[in-house]
């Protein structure tokens, strides 16, 4: 370690959903690289220590080694060209990256979606039915005396949604902490997160749904008959103890993971679950929130929202935004061999998607922006290194709750922000094509056809 | 900031200098209105056309956390309604919460280039600056919402009152905000900790804390006005949208005692006791309200008039929208802000068959045509609670045009029409007080100096309308829109794109109250403290406008 040492107060660890911002890193300039990140959890100290500067050449155009200007050039050619142009994935980059992403598929009347539509997306479905009772990660420190986890691990996903949100923090109207809580966990398994709950409710795979709606009947004063039992492995007695206390808790929340949206019955998972929180309002105060993985997919739902009304999946071809799930979200896009051209922006669809959309990618350019190496970026036409958020780049995310937070990065990186060379592609792009595309028929017109 | 440019013979409304009409040239350079230009200036012919300063909406919903949830939550309401891009502009979805640029592109369209978003928790700046950013043309500020702020309550439980009024200027300055916002104060403990119940009187105590609503308004309405802001204090009062909240406002505003306050969306407080059987059945409070406002000078309002067709119910109240949610059973987003705020979202359609809403939307004319001083009484539907603001020259219309009126009322449930006043009312506004209430009055109760007229020195946002009989017609789509000195629209068309400035106040404060307020972030928020005040790097145009006196 060397004499030229930084010390970063309340710097920000953009891992998980969680965004803690109260790290203290240890920063040794010289090798580039976090030596130490108070605070962080195991995964935030992976997160830092695992993102030191690599050699790695700016950009390699069919595995080539390039400039990043060269990289720009040939990456606005193929999306000037492009018929059906998609640019995915934004959950690790800033807003203000996120946001030029959106101005790029605006321009040539792409298609952008993001990896809410592989994670959460039911979750944002279920939003737009039913709506959401929420509250910021704060209120459940504060006011919190019941809390439901379900569909989820956070002992090993979110650790410190455990010790600095929710479990086991003091705060204004919960002055003992733990021991002013009810915690239940409710999975198909027993994990890790297990040991902190009070009550641990195993459900059989595949019936969260059943179990959901029998809470809400129950709730309701509704006769629920003990064959509940053998479809959902849960007993009528264990329900009802739930409803009492759910009931007559004072500030009851609940969080849920993917074990809920990417299970049969995606959205309508969500959606019970959504719905049983408003209708605990009838009773008492009442939150739900979905817990969420990437740094900041938070942020670019609530981009994508801002710019076109809709939070993933939103396609411009016909001059304005569009939103299909199912019709233009990536997986869909891809697996029907429809998108023509893909930019993706801090994510590895090659690493987790489906097969038939992986051999979609290899007949299509592909421009992947990443500060590592990735399958992805390994297919790619084009490959940009890029400066990593938050440790290197300055910005903003959003939190799983939707509070947003500025960036201290730790030191510099020679390689370009996502910001910077997105936003020289869209400069390039918008000189090939004279402006924004403009469709030739208006929306009459397309309507009919 | 655009050429020099000279506009020729239009008929121009400058209420603030007087001008009612007058034939007259208006002369602009670097973006600021001037006496003069030189000979080879570029000159647009406005013969015969009416010139207006640009509008300034004093009060609306278009921008940070409860807006884009409003947004996302409403997928229907956008498909039907789409803005177009163009080779210079961006696309977007419109219906009564729309996306960014097209609430922009559609404000400037319509002759519109200052507006204030009226109700942000603190936490929700940084977001709010950002998707104010994206949002074109307009110059544009929001108001922090203070009113439930639990530190602040803590400073005026103890009786600190000179550190309640640091820190109060503190969190002006932090989030970068123009104004202080109250809402509903006192709702939000008693919401989240008392089972979902609600604020119903000035002097009901207000959860654990040993306050009440009264002490709380009453203290804020003092310390906004010591700290000479340009826009002392902007309150939604308790009991929005009760049968006989008119006694609930009429007290509240007997608090500021001659000082200034700012009274939002009145018209949703102007409900009399119900009259009969029915509980449901309010009475107008329009001639209450309207007569203590034009008694008092120091009080100004805003009507918040309500619209007929599609809104959405986006509010800081969460009770309030709790209570539609039950009656309409529809789908509802509530969302608590740590020791700040409360939110609720509900959509919302206003019929004109129904007794409520007919008496709404009667109270809403009813305040503007009572109003003895445009100046105090300004333009807003409250957007978009109680309409969106493309409705704004559908109200503009109803107030200008007595038969046009008649025509509507008689499509409204009689029943509320019989206990409105509106029947009696044959005033027409006039251009001039149209330009008052829709410019020069809310500029000047915002403490705008530079907007709301056309004198030298103005910034040079200017709208050119062609006169038509029909006034919605003529209000929708003014002929010219210039901001900032730039033709940004021309014969209807975008000529331009424009980027606004974020308007805010910097009040100075004692860093020593730092010392105070840095203890409560660690003991109850989860951001850090040192994260937590908005940077310049989210302002990156803006402009401060200066407040009064500083606090010592």
């Amino acid at each position: 370690m060397s004499e030229n040492v930084k010390i970063v107060q309340d710097a920000t660890c953009t891992f998980c959903g969680c965004v803690c911002d109260d790290m203290g890193l240890t920063v040794d300039l010289d090798e580039h690289k976090i030596t130490k990140a108070e605070n962080a959890c195991i995964l935030g100290k992976a997160w830092f220590k695992g993102h030191g500067l690599e050699e790695r050449p700016f950009a390699l155009i069919d595995g080539r080694e390039a400039s990043t200007a060269e990289g720009v050039e040939a990456a606005a050619q193929i999306l000037a060209q492009a018929r059906f142009p998609l640019i995915y994935g934004l959950s690790d980059t800033t807003c203000e990256a996120q946001r030029v992403a959106v101005a790029i598929a605006d321009m040539i009347g792409g298609t952008i979606d993001t990896t809410t539509s592989v994670c959460h997306g039911p979750s944002g479905i279920a939003f737009q039915g039913v709506g959401e009772s929420t509250a910021s990660l704060g209120e459940l420190k504060n006011r919190a005396d019941m809390i439901v986890f379900w569909g989820g691990n956070p002992a090993e996903a979110h650790p410190r949604l455990f010790s600095r949100y929710t479990v086991t923090p003091k705060g204004m109207f919960t002055p003992n902490g733990r021991k002013d809580r009810t915690i239940v966990l409710v999975d198909v398994r027993r994990t890790a997160s297990a040991p902190a709950a009070d009550i641990f409710i195993r459900v059989k795979p595949r019936s969260d749904f059943e179990v959901l709606w029998a809470l809400r009947a129950l709730v309701k004063g509704r006769k629920v008959d003990a064959s509940i039992e053998q479809r959902t492995g849960v007993s009528l007695a264990v329900l009802q103890d739930l409803v009492a206390r759910m009931k007559t808790c004072r500030y009851g929340a609940f969080l849920f993971g993917m074990g809920l949206t990417m299970n049969r019955g995606r959205h309508f998972n969500s959606g019970a679950l959504l719905a049983l929180a408003t209708d605990l309002n009838q009773f008492t105060h009442w939150v739900a929130k979905p817990v969420r993985g990437h740094g900041n997919v938070t942020g670019a739902d609530n981009v994508v929202s801002w710019q076109t009304g809709f939070p993933f999946g939103v396609n411009f071809s016909r001059g304005y935004p569009r939103f299909n799930p199912g019709e233009f979200t990536t997986v869909d896009l891809l697996v029907r061999g429809e998108a023509d051209a893909v930019l993706v922006v801090a994510s590895d669809p090659a690493s987790n998607f489906p097969k038939a959309a992986i051999e979609q990618l290899h007949r299509i350019p592909v421009i992947s922006l990443d500060p590592k190496a990735t399958l992805t970026s390994q297919l790619a036409k084009v490959a940009f290194t890029t400066a990593t958020y938050g440790i290197n780049v300055a910005g903003t995310v959003y939190r799983m709750d939707d509070v947003a937070i500025t960036l201290r990065p730790a030191f510099e990186s020679p390689y370009p922000s996502d910001e910077q060379v997105l936003s020289a592609i869209r400069d390039r792009v918008r000189a090939l094509l004279g402006g924004n595309r403009v469709p030739a028929a208006g929306p009459a017109a397309a309507a009919a056809s | 900031m655009g050429s020099p440019l000279r506009i020729v013979n239009g008929r121009v409304f400058d209420p603030a200098h007087g001008v009612n009409g007058a034939v007259q040239d208006v002369c602009v350079r670097d973006g600021k209105i001037v006496d003069d230009v030189p000979p080879d200036a570029k000159r647009i012919d406005v013969t015969g056309m009416v010139v207006m300063p640009g509008g300034v909406d004093i009060h609306c919903h278009i921008a940070g956390p409860k807006v884009n949830l409003g947004r996302k939550f409403q997928p229907e309401d956008h498909r039907t309604d789409v803005q177009l891009r163009t080779k210079l502009t961006r696309s977007g979805t419109g219906g009564s919460v729309p996306s960014t640029f097209a609430t922009g592109y559609r404000y400037a369209a319509m002759g519109y280039t200052t507006a204030m978003e009226a109700a942000v928790p603190p936490l929700g700046a940084r977001h709010t600056l950002e998707e104010l950013h994206d949002t074109p043309v307009i110059d544009k500020g929001f108001f922090v919402l203070v009113g439930n702020n639990l530190l602040l309550y803590r400073l005026l439980q103890e009786g600190r009152r000179e550190e309640f009024r640091q820190a109060l200027a503190w969190w002006l300055a932090v989030s970068k905000a123009y104004a202080p916002k109250l809402v509903n104060p006192g709702a939000d403990e008693l919401w989240k900790e008392e089972r979902n119940s609600n604020i119903t009187g000035l002097d009901d105590k207000i959860g654990s804390f040993e306050l009440t609503p009264r002490r709380v308004i009453a203290a804020f309405i003092e310390t906004a006005n010591e700290l000479g802001l340009p826009h002392p204090v902007h309150i939604h009062c308790n009991n929005l949208g009760h049968t006989g909240n008119v006694a609930t406002t009429l007290e509240t505003m007997r608090l500021a005692e001659g000082r200034r306050a700012h009274f939002a969306h009145v018209q949703f407080h102007s409900y009399g006791p119900a009259l009969g059987k029915s509980q449901h059945h309010p009475t107008s409070g329009a001639q209450e309200i309207a007569a203590f406002v034009n008694a008092h000078p120091n009080i100004t309002a805003d009507v918040g008039a309500v619209m007929f067709g599609r809104s959405t119910i986006m509010t800081a109240d969460a009770p309030l929208a709790y209570l539609l949610h039950q009656i309409g059973g529809g789908k509802w987003v509530n969302a608590d802000t740590e020791n700040e705020s409360g939110c609720g979202i509900v959509p919302f359609t206003y019929q004109d068959r129904v007794y409520t809403n007919a008496l709404q939307w009667a109270i809403g004319l009813e305040l503007f045509l009572l109003s003895e001083d445009p100046w105090r009484m300004v333009f807003s539907t409250d957007h978009p609670n109680g309409g969106s603001f493309t409705s704004y020259p559908r109200l503009i219309r109803l107030l200008m045009d007595r038969e046009y009126r008649k025509q509507q009322m008689e499509q409204v449930n009689q029943k509320a029409l019989d206990r409105s006043g509106l029947r009696d009312q044959q005033r027409e506004y006039t251009l001039s007080e149209i330009a008052i209430i829709t410019r020069a009055g809310p500029a000047r109760l915002l403490g705008l100096t530079a907007k709301g007229h056309l004198g030298p020195g103005a910034d040079a946002d200017i709208t050119i309308y062609e006169e038509d009989p029909d006034k919605e017609k003529m209000f929708s789509a003014p002929r010219y829109v210039i901001k900032d000195g730039e033709l940004i629209i021309e014969d209807h068309e975008f000529r331009a794109d424009h980027e606004g400035r974020i308007l805010h106040v910097a009040p100075a404060y004692d860093r020593q109250i730092e010392q105070v307020i840095e203890p409560f972030f660690e003991d109850f928020y989860t951001i850090r403290f040192a994260n937590y005040a908005v940077d310049d790097r989210y302002v990156p145009h803006h402009q401060i406008i200066p407040t009064g006196a500083t606090p010592s």
